[in-house]
Order: C-alpha cells, then sequence, then structure tokens
C-alpha cells in the first residue's frame, strides 16, 4: 500500500514554508480579516444553543462508537447501497481509488466531469491523474473554481480560496474564463459581478456534462444514504443533473443510523459557516428510475485510516467533521494560513492528520506547529483532543528519533537528557544554575540579553532575554529560614 | 492551612520575586508556608516536546516530596496544567500502577495560587494596594486547562488603587508555546507582535499574569521595541500593600 496524502510527502517543513507565508502581509490580511468573520459568526450561532455542550458530547460519543466498530457499520452500508441499486468500490490507497474512478469514466462517453467541493479527491489528487488521462474535472464551488483556475494551492478545509482576495480573483477570472464567450466585457472585482460570471461560466457545464462527482459529509449505514451539504446550490446539480454519479470518501464518514444527522446537521454548519442549517442539504440513497443518476458508484477509501484507527492514543483525529473551526481559531493558522501545512489538510487538525495517515513518516515537523494553546479543543464540535494528540504525535517521533545513533547525538536531544539530569535533584539544579549565572556573563549587555548563540537564537530573534538574577527563591528562602533561626 | 509551595523552576531560577510574593501573601493572609528544597521541575517542557519517558523520573519525585502535604500551591498556571492534566497519563504510559496510586493522592491537592485563592480559601479582596494601570492577559493554560475563569479578574479587581484594562483580544495565546518559540521562532514572533500591538493599544503601565512564562514571552517582545510597559506576575500585584508596595 502507498499512501498519498496530496503532495505532503514533498513538502517542506512547517517553520521553511511558514516563513513565506509570514512575509506575505496581503496574504496574512486576507487569513485575519476572513478568519474573524466566520468566528465572529460561529460564536454567535453556537451561544444561542442552550445544548451545545451536549451536542459536542453527542457528536463525540457518536463518532468513538462509529469508530469502534467500523468494520461492522462499513459493511451494513455496502450491503444497503447494494440494495438501493449502486456500487460499491473498496480502495485501499489514492493510487488504487484513482485507477477506480479512471475505469469508471472510461466506460461512459464523456471526458469532463462536475464536481462538488470534496476534500478527498485533492487527497488523492484526483484531478491531476484524470487531466493526465485526457478528462478534464471542473471545480463547481466557488472557492475550489477559484483555486483550480488560478494553479492555486487549497488553504483552508472550508474555505479553500481564504488566502486570495476579491481583485486577485477577477485577475485569475480575467485570465483562465472566456469571459467575452459569456457577454462579460468589463469585469470589475465587484463580488456580486464575480460570482455573475462563475456562475455563467458554470452554468453551461452544468448542462452538458454527464458524469457528476462528490465527496460526502456523512454516510449512513442503517440505509445506505449519502449525505452532502453545500452553500451554492452547485452540489445539488452535480448529485442530480448527470447520469452518473462517483462518490469518494473516507471509511470514517459513516454515521450508523439516519437520526444521527439530528447531531451533525446541527453542528457542522454553525461551526462551519456560522450558519443554523446548510443552505442545501442533499440526502440521496442508491438509484431511482427517471429521477436524477442511473448510475451511482462509491469509492470506499482507507488510504492510511486503517492505520489511524488502530492508533488508540490518535484515532480520535478521524472523528474530525471537517467543520474548519480549529483553522479559523487556531493562532498559528492566523499567521501563517493553511498553504504553511503542506496538505491538503491544513491547521490544528492537520497537523493531527496528515503525519498519521502517512505513519509519520512524513510531516514530522506538523504536530510541533501549534503553541499548545488548547483553542482548538475548545471549539471542536466533536471535542477532539487536539493538543493532547498533538504531544503524543510529539512523543512517538522522538522516541523514533531516539532508536537511531544520529537521533540520539542531536543536539536538541543531548540538550534534553541534560536537562532532565539536572532537574534530577535539587543540588544539581543550585550546580547548573550557577553555572549558568557564570556563562551568561558575557552575553549580557546594558543589563539585557538580545544575543544569544545556536539553537537559542531562535529566542532572541526578536526577543529579548533579562538575565538570570542573583539570588534565586531558595536562596532567598535558605536565608531567611537561616536568620529565622538564629 | 499549612501551604507547601511549589515554586516552579523557572520561577526559583528566574523569577524569585515571585515565589517570595506568594511567601508573604499567603503568610498575610495567616497561613503557614513549608517549602521543600529538594523540589526541581515538573517535567513539562520534556513532555510537550515529545521527551515523556524522560519525565516519569520528575513525576516521580513531586509525588513523593508532596506526598504528606495538605494543600499545595503553585504560581504558574502552565506546571499546574502539566500535573493535573498529564500525570496520570504518563503514570499509565509506563503502566506503573504503584505510581499512579501515588498520583492520584497527590493531583487533587495541588492548586493555581488564584484558583487556591478564589475557590478554596474563598478570598477575593486579599488586602492588596497596587495603585497602576494595568492589563492582565489570560494565559492559555489558565483559561483552557484549569478553567480558572474569572478568578484572577475577581482579585484584582478588589485590589486598591488599581486600574484595570481589558486587553483586546485577550484569550488569544501570546505566542510562547515553550519550545515552540525556539523550533518556530518566527510564526511565535508573528504571534508575540500582535500580542505586543493588543498590550499597547490598552496604554497599560503594567501587563500582568498568572504564568511567567507568557510574561517573559511578553517582556522580551516590549523591551527589543523599548517600550517601557512592565511586565509582572499577578502575585507580585496581590503582596504588594501601602506599607510594602512592589515596586
Amino acid at each position: 500500500m502507498s499512501v498519498h496524502i496530496g503532495n505532503a510527502e514533498n513538502a517542506p517543513s512547517f517553520p521553511r514554508a511558514a516563513r513565506a507565508a509570514l512575509i506575505n502581509t496581503q496574504l496574512r490580511t486576507n487569513v485575519r480579516n476572513a478568519t474573524n468573520i466566520i468566528q465572529a459568526k460561529r460564536n454567535n450561532m453556537t451561544g444561542e444553543l442552550p445544548d451545545w455542550e451536549e451536542l459536542r458530547e453527542a457528536g463525540h460519543a457518536i463518532k468513538n462508537h462509529t469508530l469502534k466498530y467500523l468494520d461492522l457499520y462499513l459493511e451494513q452500508f455496502e450491503a444497503n447501497v447494494t440494495r438501493a441499486g449502486g456500487m460499491v468500490h473498496w480502495a485501499t490507497d489514492a493510487d488504487e481509488a484513482n485507477q477506480i474512478i479512471g475505469n469508471i469514466i472510461a466506460d461512459c462517453t464523456g471526458k469532463e466531469i462536475i464536481k462538488v467541493k470534496t476534500m478527498t479527491s485533492n487527497e488523492i489528487r484526483l484531478n491531476d491523474y484524470l487531466e493526465n488521462s485526457g478528462i478534464t474535472p471542473h471545480e463547481t464551488d466557488l472557492a475550489d473554481l477559484i483555486v483550480q483556475l488560478g494553479n492555486e494551492d487549497p488553504s483552508h478545509i472550508v474555505v479553500p480560496a481564504l488566502h486570495i482576495n476579491r481583485t486577485q480573483i477577477r485577475d485569475i477570472f480575467q485570465k483562465k474564463i472566456p469571459l467575452h464567450e459569456l457577454g462579460i466585457d468589463n469585469l470589475t472585482d465587484d463580488p456580486q459581478q464575480l460570482a455573475e460570471a462563475a456562475r455563467l461560466y458554470l452554468r453551461h457545464k452544468f448542462l452538458t456534462v454527464d458524469i457528476g462527482f462528490s465527496g460526502a459529509n456523512f454516510a449512513i449505514a442503517d440505509t445506505g444514504a449519502v449525505v452532502v451539504v453545500e452553500s451554492e446550490g452547485n452540489g445539488r446539480m452535480c448529485l442530480t443533473l448527470p447520469d452518473v454519479l462517483i462518490t469518494l470518501l473516507g471509511i470514517e464518514k459513516i454515521v450508523p443510523t439516519f437520526r444521527d444527522l439530528e447531531v451533525f446537521l446541527q453542528s457542522l454548519p454553525r461551526s462551519a459557516t456560522g450558519e443554523r442549517m446548510n443552505p442545501y442539504n442533499s440526502i440521496w440513497t442508491g438509484v431511482t428510475p427517471a429521477d436524477g443518476p442511473s448510475e451511482f458508484h462509491v469509492i470506499l477509501l482507507d488510504n492510511g485510516r486503517t492505520s489511524v484507527l488502530a492508533n488508540g492514543e490518535g484515532r480520535e483525529a478521524l472523528n474530525c467533521i471537517r467543520c474548519g473551526a480549529c483553522l479559523n481559531v487556531c493562532p498559528v493558522y492566523h499567521q501563517t494560513g493553511g498553504i504553511a501545512y503542506g496538505s491538503v489538510y491544513q491547521g490544528p487538525i492537520g497537523a493531527i492528520v496528515t503525519p498519521q495517515l502517512q505513519n509519520l513518516e512524513h510531516s514530522r515537523s506538523l504536530p510541533y506547529a501549534s503553541s499548545l494553546c488548547g483553542a482548538c479543543y475548545d471549539v471542536c464540535p466533536v471535542k477532539i483532543n487536539i493538543p493532547e494528540i498533538l504531544i503524543f504525535l510529539r512523543g512517538e517521533i522522538i522516541r523514533d528519533e531516539q532508536r537511531t545513533l544520529l537521533g540520539k547525538f542531536q543536539l536538541e536531544n543531548i540538550a534534553m537528557q541534560a536537562m532532565a539530569l539536572v532537574f534530577s535533584s535539587s543540588g544539581l539544579m543550585t550546580t547548573a544554575e550557577a553555572l549558568a549565572k557564570f556563562a551568561q556573563g558575557p552575553l549580557v549587555h546594558d543589563g539585557i540579553i538580545n544575543r544569544l548563540p545556536g539553537m537559542l537564537s531562535g529566542w532572541t530573534n526578536s526577543r529579548d532575554l533579562a538575565p538570570m538574577p542573583r539570588k534565586s527563591f531558595r536562596d532567598w528562602w535558605l536565608q531567611r529560614e537561616k536568620d529565622k533561626g538564629q | 492551612m499549612q501551604i507547601s509551595l511549589f515554586v516552579t523552576c523557572y520561577n526559583d531560577v528566574l523569577f524569585p520575586a515571585t515565589g517570595i510574593a506568594v511567601v508573604k501573601l499567603l503568610e498575610r493572609l495567616g497561613h503557614t508556608i513549608i517549602f521543600r528544597p529538594q523540589q526541581t521541575c515538573c517535567g513539562q517542557m520534556h513532555y510537550n516536546t515529545g521527551y515523556q519517558r524522560e519525565t516519569i523520573p520528575l513525576v516521580r519525585k513531586f509525588v513523593e516530596l508532596f506526598a504528606d502535604d495538605e494543600v499545595i500551591v503553585s504560581p504558574s498556571a502552565s506546571c499546574v496544567a502539566m500535573i493535573r492534566d498529564h500525570y496520570e497519563k504518563a503514570a499509565l504510559m509506563v503502566q506503573d500502577s504503584q505510581l499512579l496510586v501515588k498520583v492520584k493522592q497527590v493531583v487533587p491537592r495541588v492548586f493555581e495560587l488564584t484558583e487556591l485563592l478564589v475557590n478554596k480559601l474563598a478570598v477575593e479582596d486579599v488586602g492588596a494596594y497596587y495603585p497602576h494601570r494595568v492589563t492582565y492577559h489570560p494565559s492559555c493554560h489558565s483559561l483552557r486547562m484549569l478553567r480558572v475563569g474569572d478568578a484572577p479578574l475577581r482579585l484584582l479587581q478588589r485590589v486598591a488603587g488599581i486600574e484595570l484594562i481589558e486587553l483586546p483580544n485577550r484569550t488569544e495565546c501570546c505566542g510562547f508555546g515553550g519550545t515552540f518559540a525556539i523550533k518556530n521562532s518566527q510564526t511565535s514572533s508573528a504571534m508575540l507582535d500582535d500580542k505586543v500591538h493588543c498590550v499597547l493599544d490598552t496604554g497599560a503601565e503594567i501587563c500582568t499574569a498568572g504564568d511567567n512564562s507568557c510574561l517573559m514571552h511578553i517582556y522580551g517582545g516590549l523591551h527589543r521595541r523599548k517600550e517601557p510597559v512592565k511586565t509582572i506576575h499577578i502575585a507580585q500585584i496581590l503582596a504588594s500593600t501601602r506599607e510594602e508596595p512592589t515596586a
């Protein structure tokens, strides 16, 4: 099995990628403005519910239960989809999923597909695969269309074009959409005009392309139904107009019963876009003669998920319903935006999902891309303890590194072992303190330390440090005890 | 009440004035302080960076040293959060059931300073006097791990002479995050930039918090910009009186 998560295996480390993002002030302003708006809406919508905490608890419980019996629910889902006239395919990794999808399309007459927003297809890099096979995929979600036409990387799991502002969007449309053919002469950066241009461009695709493609927000085991929620109506078109519908979903998208939607259809829209309900909620089961697609395929994708499932400490990462609330609240994401995470899954949730799916072979800097402030855990609608999983993954990475001789002799490891030794006794701590006071002498200028050597220069690049005071608390206390005794 | 002080390693060595303030404050309120000089570090830096195995001796040391103390106080939300949220997990990780028993006995007796005052000792007016313009930064670990809520603010509101100014975006992290400040130095600095601007917007002379780790970070940013705003631990404000004011 070869797991690919977008292009994460070739992405630069987070600190390196972040450097590029941090000097892009336009990007940082766009990200900050957009996340502020979504967060304020989300806070209003969750705040108005008296049972918000219970909803989080319920979501957590349903997801945990489902993961525990996932094999059974998956088989139940497969049986029910098949009974309703759909076809179920199982894909162990990205390559297999792409081949299955490619084969289904090869059996059709059309050479184009229309897609409703699906991150899972970004995960397997479906668009690249299809283009190489001579098939043209059209993203129909406005933000995904912008990202696709602009050759950009998505920077947010819900609003992938969050880092691009309207002037930049106008430039992309002017370059990539045949505006003149659509009767548009002078496109400005007015949002209404931009949306109208996209609408006219897409309308033609909706009416002519006969293969639809989607992901899924939920897949219901006891009925075989699939659920897609969206805001623009493009999804409804992709799901109902074409003759063939292909749905790709990660195996963790299963919920046991229809009734479970009661919880998630409240908590997802409120967390994701700050809406009480999504404008479009599409739920369909198999095929229905003379109504909608006549052929329906479901691809159940593993791509590393079962290995995450086997991990007792990290498996809750699979509970994610992809609302993006943890991105919007994250102080790290606010600074860097999503592209620095080098994955189709960004922000705090990306930092625990991406490396785990790859069995910690890549993206090992991601668990460290957090100050562990805990804001992500507070907003998560299914109560994933993200900070706890970040710490656990850091432990896995360190334990792994310490297994090699090179890792053992890494500067950080040596420093950490030395510190552990120092803290093992108060006597050693006092000795180390005396040494440090001696060593800091040449570093102190005008009563402050503003330049440190080596690894520690990371601190003094932007921050000063007060030197260690002459006497410690311990010195004061022992002196006081002595004085009392006299 | 007899209260045992876990001063924490960095307060001991880098911020002795905070430990001294805790002793003076609690003694003024009629309590007796014990300090066990064998204490060192809670192990948070190691644990959070991934060196969890290396934390175990420190966990063991802590629960053995404080085994007989009825109440243990620490002027660091971050270290108390480490003890409360991770010690049990650490014991489970090495499958040491004896250690787990000890952890379960000691951990419920460990309190962060403002938590101890407001929730356990039921005091809000500690008789402090501090005539300065102050803004309070709620540290992430006090806010989201210990859930101290408004305990620190209730204490500050009862300080005579103080002018409290609300910090904009106060719940957002200052960017310290332990080794995060080094490993992701540039991102951490950008976060600090935002925090420093918020502090400056208040026009306060003093920025306070329940954690010297965050304050060390915020001070580092303020001082680099040559801003005169000072940072001071909340214990030092609460310990300040007319007779013996904290500078």
